[in-house]
């Protein structure tokens, strides 16, 4: 990965508090598992921001490489990795992922 | 596109004493769920646990051979 591109990747995952890496945007998620991260944040209430991957191909491969994760969607909290649709699910389901976005403070 | 077989091997592979479940979601070979169960979980948080899977599978998911895959990973 290019030096331009980390930097790039590390800019955007601290651009806002919570931000997700996915197919489409929050209106139109194009992927059945970026739909579950994005269904899972609503009901949260969580203020959130969206980074298309399919806009660009640097990106959506980079950023696999950046947090060693193979696939998208990637939900980082105040540039922090969390997870993808899966672990979100699990942490939304055992109530840690409410505590979570308190904590970031954008709920 | 991959036989569940080789998904099971492939994770065993790296986790020796995994009990690996494999559902191909689609019939088509590309679409699974796993469920893993492994002594190597223990103590790692969610991401961790999911990054020792992937990484056993690292080829089949880069060359998109697995396309989507649901995960869940447990301590014995």
């Amino acid at each position: 990965m290019t030096p331009e591109l980390q930097t790039r990747l590390e800019t955007l995952t601290q651009s806002h508090k919570i931000v997700v890496f996915m197919k489409g945007n929050k209106l139109m998620p194009q992927c059945g598992f970026s739909n579950n991260v994005v269904q899972i944040l609503n009901s949260l209430g969580a203020n959130y921001e969206t980074v298309d991957v399919l806009e660009d191909w640097d990106i959506r491969q980079g950023i696999k490489e950046y947090s060693n994760w193979p696939t998208i969607p990637q939900v980082y909290i105040n540039g922090q990795f969390v997870g993808g649709s899966d672990v979100l699910i699990q942490l939304y389901q055992e109530g840690q992922l409410a505590e979570m976005i308190q904590a970031a403070g954008v709920s | 596109m991959i036989s569940p077989t080789q998904v099971k091997e492939m994770i065993q592979g790296a986790l020796p004493d995994a009990q690996v479940q494999v559902n191909d979601l689609t019939g088509g070979g590309d679409h699974y769920e796993v469920i893993v169960v492994s002594r190597e979980f223990a103590g790692k948080g969610l991401v961790q646990q999911h990054q020792l899977v992937y990484a056993a599978l690292q080829q089949a998911m880069a060359t998109e051979a697995i396309h989507a895959l649901s995960l869940k990973t447990l301590t014995p």
